[in-house]
């Protein structure tokens, strides 16, 4: 048992240290510091562009940092080895923007696909469980169809069984209401928080949409340009007087400042004779 | 000046990627076989029932038009042969000619090129489409590996498919031959297949058998490799599944080769 897990309070469930990565020559992350406690659903936000779909995968280790340390449950997770980085990935659930169902599978084999592949469960049980968590996320019923056969929304929950079918302590969300409208949306707002209630789990949903952050948000990071504006409840944020902030809360574009000589240079920079 | 600068450039470029090419192959292939072999004991093994459903696409579905090309080639052999023996009253002589070059060379050829038009193109079309979706990223993420979950089972398959796809080839065309040559020179299928039977031995029926397992390694490692790699959309794709067919049956040939050089001398 390592320290975190005899003090469950005190310790995050997310660290995540001076984290710095590029995209080639671009920084596109730039000294993130992040704690999500447990329990909390914790959202970060950021137009297209801001780096939180690059933190993301940095936070699920699909991405390595180029510095900088992420710790989830208290394991440095850059350090891990690769049998102990499968363990501690069964106990995180993700649900991906597009769902990422198995196109091959239906939807019921879908969500019992971790079952099947992580635990030794008779065939009976799987199902039964399965179909419990299709029954949470509202598509009982639906378990036989294919995932080209469902709509946007209920790929979203499909994904969202998937995610939780081994319990995990803890959820990423990746775009929950992109592409749904906006009845749709809220349900899955409402889903969302439904979940952390009943399930207790720490949820970390990565979206752009400002009404659907502040619904379900305890506390909110805002993203820009590859740096941590402010992490606070939705409160703090709303009343923050960083204009950055606040162009991003009410939808106003950043004032773009044209220099004229600037702007030659970069119309006539790789012609030649002039 | 410069043009040389950047012909040398690019060419130094171009070698890089080819190697780092190389050595993902390299990494995959033992990657799968690591999986296929210590898999049962780390409590994740490669499933029988995938290894089963990739055998039934790569193998067992092939077997009609592996069936059907090399018929043709063996009668195809047969005219040729006894069109060139006849300037030399030798035309009796072609039943050993079928029989080696079936067994050694275009047996295990023909049923390389269907697996890998067929397989090649599909496995490569799949993957990448996987990684598209995000389902690769989603089996990492559950703790899956996916070259244990998609590589593996792959491999597997081809290991045991391509050499009997080969011996299937290899009958197939002595048929074809034989039923050719039957009719041209009067001789019955039974005495074809005695004569053949004569000249080959173990050795020859090896050569192609041997050869059959290095072309399945080949195209399961091109076809995951370009499928893993896909990137921009749908026209990435398609560039991918083009690659993978082009590239195996390239590295077939080739290999082919160099095998036959070495095995012949």
């Amino acid at each position: 048992m390592n320290q975190a897990a005899l003090n469950p309070a005190a310790a995050p469930v997310i660290e995540v240290t001076n984290l710095v990565t590029y995209y080639g020559d671009r920084r596109i992350l730039d000294e993130i510091d992040l704690q999500v406690e447990r329990g909390e659903i914790h959202v970060v936000m950021g137009g297209s562009g801001s780096g939180k779909s690059t933190l993301l995968r940095h936070l699920l280790s699909l991405n390595r940092p180029a510095s900088g340390e992420i710790r989830l449950f208290g394991e440095a997770v850059n350090h891990l080895s690769a049998r102990a980085l499968h363990r501690l990935r069964q106990r995180i659930g993700v649900s991906f923007q597009g769902g990422a169902l198995f196109n091959s599978l239906n939807v019921e084999e879908n969500v019992a696909f971790p079952l099947r592949e992580h635990t030794r469960l008779d065939d009976n049980t799987i199902r039964i469980m399965a179909r419990m968590k299709l029954e949470v996320v509202n598509l009982a019923g639906f378990g036989q169809l294919m995932p080209a056969q469902l709509s946007g929304g209920m790929i979203k929950r499909a994904a969202l069984a998937r995610a939780i079918v081994m319990d995990p302590q803890l959820l990423f969300f990746d775009e929950p209401s992109a592409g749904l409208d906006p009845v749709v949306s809220a349900d899955l707002d409402e889903l969302i928080l439904r979940l952390r209630d009943a399930m207790g789990v720490t949820i970390v949903v990565v979206t752009h949409e400002l009404e659907s952050a502040f619904r379900i948000a305890d506390r909110i990071t805002v993203l820009d340009k590859g740096k941590i504006l402010i992490t606070a409840t939705t409160d703090e944020v709303k009343q923050c007087d960083n204009p950055r902030v606040q162009n991003l809360l009410n939808r106003r574009t950043e004032e773009i400042t044209v220099d004229a000589d600037e702007y030659l240079q970069r119309l006539t920079d790789d012609l030649n004779g002039l | 000046m410069t043009s040389l600068v950047r012909f040398i450039e690019q060419t130094g470029r171009s070698s890089l990627t080819a190697l780092e090419e190389i050595g993902y192959h390299a990494a995959l292939f033992s990657e799968s076989l690591y999986w296929l072999l210590a898999g049962p004991f780390l409590g994740q093994p490669v499933r029988l029932p995938t290894i089963a459903a990739e055998m039934m696409k790569i193998g067992v579905l092939a077997l009609p038009v592996v069936a059907l090309l090399s018929f043709s080639n063996g009668v195809m052999m047969a005219i040729q042969g006894i069109a060139t023996l006849q300037e030399f009253d030798a035309e009796s002589q072609v039943v050993p000619g079928i029989a080696y070059s079936v067994t050694r060379e275009f047996g295990v050829l023909i049923a390389a090129i269907v697996v890998a038009g067929r397989s090649g193109s599909a496995i490569a079309a799949r993957i990448g489409s996987m990684q598209m979706s995000q389902e690769v990223d989603a089996l990492r993420v559950m703790g899956i590996e996916p070259v244990r979950h998609l590589v593996a089972p792959i491999l597997f398959a081809m290991l045991l498919m391509m050499p009997v796809l080969t011996l299937f080839a290899d009958t197939a065309a002595l048929i074809g031959g034989g039923l050719y040559t039957g009719i041209v020179l009067k001789l019955s299928l039974s005495t074809f297949i005695d004569r053949c039977f004569d000249t080959l031995a173990l050795y020859d029926l090896m050569q192609g058998l041997l050869k059959s397992l290095v072309f399945g390694v080949l195209i399961s490692l091109i076809a995951c490799a370009n499928g893993f790699s896909v990137s921009g959309g749908a026209e990435g794709l398609g560039r991918a599944t083009t690659r993978s067919v082009v590239l195996s049956i390239a590295a077939i040939v080739v290999a082919d080769m160099i095998f036959t050089y070495f095995l012949n001398r």
